[in-house]
């Protein structure tokens, strides 16, 4: 799985154009990783979240305490660590100073 | 139809009223005896050419065929008084007013009937193949024949097949009806895949018998659209579909030749794309867009309706380059990741493409080397005739082996 992680920028408020220009980046760079076969699912996160903590303590936002925050996921499929890493590379992400953490999923047991 | 004679309002009446009567039948009868639903059909026609030919066309022949196959049910249910007790037990627990039964041949009996056929034909019990198989005996009216030749295989391997698909139907007590509403969808995606796919045996066919692959394309285009007619089934995924097979059905003229060998859609004859296909392709795309979901035929219909309109769009590659992003990450298959990547191509020049071309893994897919042969033709043209001399290893049609081998010619000299 790859998790893109950024820096939370609540002040950056993207226009119309540049929307547009950052899903081209991302569907060309999730199309590609498609076209080989492996892709399996993805999922954006909206920065709007609250956590939950012991005690029914709620506090809003999931950046109350780090800076950075994860804006998404995506699971592929690949035979080993170094091949995902390599699918990672292109990741829009690292344009705009983020970068892609890729971390192996283990199957829960049924 | 009074000025056809009997040798071709036959073969014309098998197909448009075969299907009709059938499933009327099989749906009186219940699926156990779908072959009895076939033989009191077969029978009819049988009549109707002995005694045509004799006597002469009837003033309404389809009128002629519904009374004959009515009678022939009655007389069925006479001589079989075992088997007629128990269809009276299973038709009475339906409708106890009716004492006799009766063939109820109406538009709305047929046309409900000929749609809860189709999803009991096109049920996961039995395997795409002899849905298909089925669907064109059954709903099409098709000969063993006829099957066999679209088939490439013989008539004694489809009538085995026929006869274990209907085995199957039997065991699993398939009913002949409508999934309840909260299945429909889940039903449809069967039944939508085994429509494509019959429609794709005529599209891709590799028999050369054109007017045969015409037929199987109008005989699933005719099944859709019999799903958008009723309301149960006028799903945005149905109406996708259809458009997606208009639009393809509208360059049948231009991607055939008359040897029977395929055109490639750069070098066809736009001319010849049919415009009233791709009008009601349009009409269904529209239709398609009502609802939230987004099925992959609404993706491959929107690149058909790219690749169908003559007005050149600056935005064109863009957009079909981004549906196959979109479609390859709802369902990959070779051809979209080729198609994709020459969609890249056109958007973002051949230094990408070929960077992109080369993590795919298809090395024994000769559209995979004659996509890196062109994309390599004027950039490295030794490299360009590698791949074109690797796809002459892969492929099969002797049309496009001499295609490729003409491109090799080009660059040798």
């Amino acid at each position: 799985m790859m998790i893109f992680r950024n820096d939370y920028n609540p002040s950056f408020k993207p226009t119309a154009e540049q929307m547009q220009a950052s899903i081209k980046e991302w569907q060309d760079w999730m199309g590609g990783i498609a076209a080989q076969g492996k892709f399996s699912s993805t999922n954006r996160l909206s920065s709007e979240g609250k956590t939950l903590k012991p005690n029914k303590v709620i506090v809003d936002g999931p950046y109350a305490e780090i800076k950075e925050i994860v804006g998404g996921y995506l699971v592929v499929k690949a035979g080993n660590l170094d091949e995902a890493l390599k699918l990672a590379e292109g990741c829009p992400i690292l344009n705009i100073g983020g970068h892609v953490e890729v971390r192996t999923v283990i199957p829960m047991g049924v | 139809m009074c000025n056809l004679d009997e040798k071709e309002l036959i073969p014309q009446l098998f197909k448009t009223e075969y299907r009709k009567i059938i499933s009327v039948l099989c749906k009186l009868f219940g699926m156990v005896h779908i072959e009895i639903a076939e033989d009191i059909t077969n029978d009819t026609f049988l009549l109707a050419t002995e005694t045509w030919g004799l006597k002469g066309i009837p003033e309404n022949p389809t009128a002629w065929l519904y009374v004959v196959a009515k009678n022939k049910t009655k007389d069925h249910l006479k001589r079989h008084q075992l088997f007629s007790d128990k269809i009276v037990a299973h038709v009475k627990a339906e409708h106890s007013q009716s004492e006799e039964i009766e063939l109820d041949l109406s538009g709305k009996n047929i046309s409900d009937s000929q749609l809860q056929m189709i999803f009991a034909i096109c049920n996961p019990v039995i395997p795409a193949e002899a849905q298909i198989g089925l669907a064109l005996r059954i709903l099409c009216g098709f000969g063993i024949d006829e099957i066999a030749e679209a088939f490439l295989t013989n008539k004694e391997t489809i009538n085995k097949r026929l006869f274990r698909a209907k085995e199957k139907l039997r065991e699993a007590k398939i009913k002949i009806e409508l999934p309840e509403q909260h299945e429909i969808n889940r039903r449809l995606e069967t039944v939508l895949t085994t429509l494509y796919l019959l429609f794709n045996e005529g599209y891709h066919s590799t028999t050369q018998n054109t007017h045969l692959r015409k037929e199987l394309c109008l005989e699933s285009m005719r099944l859709t659209y019999l799903l958008t007619e009723n309301e149960a089934t006028n799903k945005p995924q149905v109406n996708a579909l259809l458009a997606l097979m208009c639009f393809h059905a509208s360059r049948f003229e231009a991607r055939i030749n008359q040897r029977g060998e395929v055109i490639l859609y750069e070098e066809q004859d736009k001319n010849l794309w049919d415009q009233e296909l791709i009008q009601k392709g349009n009409y269904f795309l529209i239709q398609s867009a009502k609802g939230e979901d987004l099925s992959k035929y609404h993706l491959e219909a929107s690149i058909a309706y790219w690749h169908s309109t003559k007005i050149e769009n600056p935005n064109k590659w863009e957009n079909i380059l981004q549906l196959y992003n979109r479609l390859l990450q709802l369902e990959y298959s070779p051809i979209a990741a080729l198609n994709r990547t020459y969609a890249l191509f056109m958007v973002s020049g051949k230094e990408k493409a070929i960077a992109e071309a080369l993590k795919l893994d298809l090395k024994e897919n000769h559209f995979y080397h004659s996509l890196l042969g062109h994309l390599y033709t004027n950039k490295d043209n030794t490299k360009a005739i590698f791949h074109y001399e690797e796809a002459l290893r892969f492929v099969k049609s002797t049309h496009d082996r001499s295609t490729i081998k003409s491109y090799v010619k080009k660059l040798k000299t």
